[in-house]
């Protein structure tokens, strides 16, 4: 039993070998902590920072909407992929740079989306009832208008978490990502590519991987609405 | 009756799938005829199914909606036995629908006349130039202003009271044997629907044609009906003349309605301890707007120069048509809306226009209920939840303590204490509105500003509302600004009543004798527009044309 690079599926290897020899399966099982982990932690700053600032400018209303309104929009016409290949180039691809990267690409849209359901809210009656009791604002946002964004948010949170380990998988395909020896999925795809011409598993699994992830975080927030709709008591 | 009637229902019965999947049967078993030329009124509250039979006579059922059983014949077809294309070929011309919003019914980017029109060249009637000139006819039948030129504009370039006249000449222009008018008037104001009231029914006289009118404003349908039916939660609760229902109704249920309707005058409340000359509200030269601010005032000025005075436990109503400024004048007492001039005084200390700059123990002493009772309630927080917070921001209420007060506030709106750990969904409109008032009072107020807080409500539960009122007040002393567009419920609760008009007050009157005293020319031509139980009241009603050519926006 030999060592074999871009080894095909065995009882030992059950995704084959990588361009090493190494144990796709265990790679991948290694990789998930970079992907999943990097998402998750960027997806949970763009949603909390866009969230927060989202309901505070539809609460405030005036200049400071305006104004973050505006910056973030102009902010958003940056193309994502390009900003973060200027910005991995300029300072270096380490983790802390690849969360904040992700963040900064994805917190607009949060914000957008966040605002847009927020001042929604803000003009019903029962917001206006607790405006008119004296309420200050963060009462207003804590209690009155986040309870009912939350359903919405959380569905928009899986999808923009989607979007963040396709550009996360782009970067590292590109080189860019996570450095070896460390390697999340796109990193794998990446390092494994030469083996797609010998008919190796070590490129299809990967791939396999990050498609199943993205498709079945979709279907989960597809669910969920209804879910949170029931729990809300 | 010898005549075969034209339309007859048998044993219809309509179900509906609720969202958790679970069939619910909402018309249960109802038949009644109608004979040809037989204004037919469907009378109930939200809920009954008067508007779902209308519908049904069409053939059509809302989505989620279908005729399960029973039988529907209208002229010599049979409705629940044809195909649905057979029976699009059945609307327009056999059977046709009058919407309640005839503003949502038309298409804002087409011209009146093409829409009038349609149904002609759908079934494919008679040529364009004849369509039209029917048209033109039907407009002058309806009484609409220059019915030459009307049909040339679009929709938004005429008056809601002339689009709902605009949406029966659609209705008519097929010659159906039957038209269903499914609240038309409801959403109009009072002399707006006086007009179009008179226009429907001397076309429905002249054309010979049978209606369905559905409502629930018994006084309406006096004016227009023949015979009533009484529905309630889907079952037929009475049939009979107008006359009859009115005046010698058989049901229970048929006088709670009629009950409901005379509300009982309010006695005010005298031999109060606090002195005459101390208001708990002075109003002087109060103006506010919407719109961005151009040398201090705002771009669109809504209220002008208002001045009152609402002594300790007294009511005051605000009567006026929609765009008077009604709420206008409660969210700028309330600080909602910054007035940019004028003084609000507050059991004689001076309100800051802003909320912001208020005290708390001011904005405590002021309350204020809004119309829509369900967006008025957090729908994330539990019964609980939405009293207990004004407990602890104003009283530091906590725990049992404040666990004790709800329950207490519960039993002072007349909801059991159960219900704190429901949320505001699980709840009926009355029992929201309820919950509305449980709040303000939570805050131990002197003042509630009641926005509207019946009008979205059905006449019973509307009713127990204002009875409840009474009883607050007798028991906690507040006083109340009723604001209102229905002058009965004003009658029944208020002491003095302001009548507005454009932003301003134009007069202030005794409620108890309003239609006397009122000498303002609006005031008068706005109470005499207030339909009467009295079937006769309509043809009897006699307005000066010049004034409503001045106040009425028809």
């Amino acid at each position: 039993m030999g060592w074999d690079y871009f080894g095909p599926m065995s009882g030992e290897f059950w995704m084959g070998t990588d361009y090493l020899g190494r144990d796709i399966l265990s790679r991948i099982l290694m990789g998930a902590r970079f992907t999943v982990g990097i998402a998750l932690a960027a997806v949970t700053l763009a949603v909390a920072i866009g969230v927060v600032l989202g309901m505070i400018a539809a609460v405030l209303g005036g200049w400071f909407d305006t104004l973050l309104s505006r910056l973030l929009d102009a902010f958003n016409g940056i193309p994502s992929l390009l900003f973060g290949l200027v910005v991995v180039a300029a300072v270096g691809s380490s983790i802390p740079v690849l969360i904040l990267t992700l963040t900064a690409i994805y917190m607009p849209g949060s914000f957008r989306f966040a605002r847009a359901l927020a001042v929604n809210i803000n003009t019903m009656d029962f917001v206006t009832v607790a405006r008119a009791r004296g309420e200050g604002t963060a009462y207003l946002i804590t209690r009155e208008i986040f309870p009912n964004i939350l359903g919405p948010v959380l569905a928009d949170l899986g999808l923009r978490f989607v979007f963040i380990v396709l550009v996360l998988s782009g970067l590292s395909f590109l080189g860019l990502g996570v450095q070896p020896p460390n390697a999340d999925w796109g990193a794998l795809v990446r390092e494994n590519i030469e083996g797609l011409s010998l008919g190796a598993p070590a490129v299809v699994f990967p791939s396999i991987a990050i498609a199943s992830l993205t498709i079945s975080v979709n279907m989960f927030i597809d669910n969920l609405p209804t879910r949170i709709r029931d729990r809300s008591d | 009756m010898t005549d075969t009637p034209l339309v007859s229902v048998r044993d219809l019965k309509i179900g509906a799938v609720t969202d958790a999947g679970r069939k619910v049967e909402i018309i249960r078993g109802v038949s009644f005829d109608i004979a040809p030329g037989e204004i037919l009124a469907l009378i109930g509250e939200s809920g009954s199914g008067k508007t779902t039979i209308a519908l049904s006579l069409m053939g059509h059922a809302r989505s989620g909606c279908s005729i399960d059983g029973g039988n529907i014949r209208v002229g010599t077809h049979d409705v629940t036995a044809m195909s649905e294309t057979a029976r699009a070929g059945l609307r327009g011309t056999e059977v046709s629908y009058v919407p309640q919003s005839a503003a949502a019914a038309f298409n804002p980017s087409k011209r009146i006349m093409d829409q009038v029109i349609e149904i002609t060249a759908i079934h494919k009637l008679m040529p364009r130039a004849q369509a039209e000139a029917q048209a033109r006819d039907l407009f002058r039948a309806l009484a609409l202003p220059d019915p030459d030129q009307i049909g040339r504009r679009y929709p938004h370039q005429v008056s809601g009271g002339q689009l709902q006249r605009l949406s029966a000449a659609m209705a008519l222009i097929g010659d159906p044997k039957l038209v269903i008018f499914d609240e038309p008037t409801t959403a109009l104001d009072v002399t707006t629907q006086i007009e179009v009231l008179r226009a429907f029914r001397s076309v429905m006289e002249k054309t010979g044609m049978a209606g369905v009118y559905v409502s629930h404003d018994l006084a309406v349908v006096a004016q227009i009906a023949d015979r009533i039916v009484v529905l309630k939660n889907g079952e037929i609760q009475e049939v009979g003349t107008t006359g009859q229902i009115l005046h010698a109704p058989r049901h229970h249920y048929t006088k709670e309605l009629l009950a409901a309707f005379e509300p009982v005058p309010h006695v005010p409340a005298g031999g109060r301890d606090a002195p005459e000359d101390q208001a708990v509200l002075e109003v002087s030269g109060l103006c506010a707007g919407y719109g961005a601010l151009v040398n201090g005032e705002p771009r669109a000025k809504v209220l002008q120069n208002v001045n009152f005075r609402l002594e300790r436990g007294r009511n005051l109503g605000v009567i006026g048509e929609s765009g008077s400024g009604k709420s206008t004048l409660a969210r700028a007492i309330a600080g909602i809306l910054p007035a940019y001039r004028g003084k609000v005084l507050l059991d004689g200390q001076k309100l800051e226009p802003a909320l912001h700059a208020r005290r708390k123990e001011d904005l405590r002493r002021a309350q204020i209920v809004f119309q829509l009772a369900d967006t008025a309630l957090n729908p994330a927080h539990s019964i609980g939840t939405i009293i207990g917070r004004p407990l602890n921001f104003y009283h530091g209420l906590r725990g049992a303590k404040r666990e004790a007060r709800v329950a207490e506030l519960l039993d002072m709106v007349r909801l059991p204490a159960a219900l704190r750990h429901r949320l505001p969904s699980e709840l009926s409109g009355g029992q929201k509105q309820r919950v509305n008032l449980a709040r303000a009072l939570a805050a131990e107020p002197d003042l509630i500003l009641c926005d509207e807080i019946t009008s979205a409500l059905d006449t019973v539960v509307a009713a127990a509302i204002l009875d409840l009122l009474k009883e607050l007040q007798g028991e906690l002393g507040l006083s109340y600004m009723f604001i209102s567009h229905d002058l009965s419920t004003v009658e029944a609760i208020c002491d003095d009543v302001l009548v507005m008009y454009k932003g301003e007050v134009v007069e202030a009157l005794p409620a108890a004798r309003m239609s006397s005293e009122a000498t303002h020319p609006y005031s008068r031509l706005l109470i005499s527009s207030v339909p009467q139980l009295d079937p006769g009241w309509l043809t009897g009603l006699e307005q000066d044309p010049e004034l409503v050519a001045a106040f009425a926006q028809r």
